[in-house]
């Protein structure tokens, strides 16, 4: 190895280590729901102090989103990867989980659940 | 990196058949690939053995044939292993790390290794940037910094492979001029 290439390392290190705390700073305070959006539109808002199942039925497949204990995580997903479901468990804000086939991401925010629920069709 | 490109290829027949060659080794590398788990805490990480079929490339070739070779690569593997989704996935990493491995391989004073982890960066952030269109969620950026250090960790492992390798290419390509 040449000296550049570690400098190369270090400058992709620092920025990593730089964006991991930007990120933890960024985020990490108790959210108040879940945000779940479809194709980068929003499908629904759910309250994360509900115990409560929400079918998430799209024209790309199917999630179900749980949220149990101030927690929320997805199950029933029959996209051909399972990682939505292997992202465990979010609660903080900035928080995400993702469904890359489906396009189906959830993130914690703030804010409380609205009124009205929309399931996505 | 910038040894001197003479073409090793001579004819234009040879040349394609070469080409060829690298494509069914870049082939059977990202296959072999799909049954090496490589498990960094999130998913989709891979280790990039086709790029050692790049990395040499850019030593020993046009640059245009590498370029050409990759892409083959990356359409036929989608096709037999993946989905149309992981050809965008593919194609916007493959793209990105070949970019930054081409400039670099021009240069005196970085190293395949130092070409190699860039490559496997910047792949990582090509795939990042396509899933974030995908979802069109900017949070995905929450990933970066883990997938930052995969690419450096997967890149140094492919860089020091190529290293390693190229002496008997080297050789190989004597042999077959």
């Amino acid at each position: 190895m040449k000296k550049k290439d570690f400098l190369i390392a270090a400058a992709v290190l620092l920025l990593a280590g730089i964006l991991a705390l930007v990120f933890r700073f960024a985020g990490g305070d108790p959210g108040g729901s879940v945000q779940v959006k479809v194709d980068g539109r929003v499908a629904g808002t759910y309250a994360l102090v509900e115990e409560q199942r929400v079918p998430f039925d799209t024209k790309y497949g199917h999630n179900t989103l749980v949220i149990e204990g101030g927690k929320a995580h997805i199950e029933d997903a029959d996209c051909p990867d399972h990682y939505c479901e292997q992202q465990g468990e979010i609660s903080k804000t900035g928080e995400t989980l993702v469904c890359l086939p489906h396009k189906l991401v959830a993130e914690v925010i703030t804010g409380e659940a609205s009124d009205v629920d929309v399931v996505a069709k | 990196m910038a040894t001197s490109r003479k073409s090793p290829t001579g004819t234009p027949g040879r040349r394609v058949a070469l080409d060829g060659i690298l494509v069914a080794l870049a082939m059977i590398f990202s296959y072999m690939e799909t049954f090496i788990p490589f498990n960094f805490g999130v998913p989709g990480i891979k280790l990039g053995l086709a790029n050692l079929v790049v990395l040499l490339g850019l030593t020993f070739l046009p640059a245009v044939d590498v370029l050409l070779i990759s892409l083959v690569r990356i359409l036929l593997s989608s096709l037999l292993f993946g989905n149309v989704m992981s050809l965008w996935y593919s194609l916007a990493g493959g793209l990105l790390s070949f970019a930054a491995m081409y400039l670099l391989s021009r240069r005196d004073d970085i190293s395949l290794i130092g070409m190699s982890m860039t490559g496997g960066v910047l792949h990582n952030v090509g795939q990042v940037i396509t899933a974030a269109i995908v979802v069109r969620t900017l949070q995905l950026a929450g990933y970066l910094p883990v997938l930052l250090v995969a690419g450096l960790v997967t890149g140094a492992i492919i860089g020091t492979l190529a290293k390693l390798l190229m002496p008997r290419v080297q050789k190989a390509l004597q042999s077959f001029q």
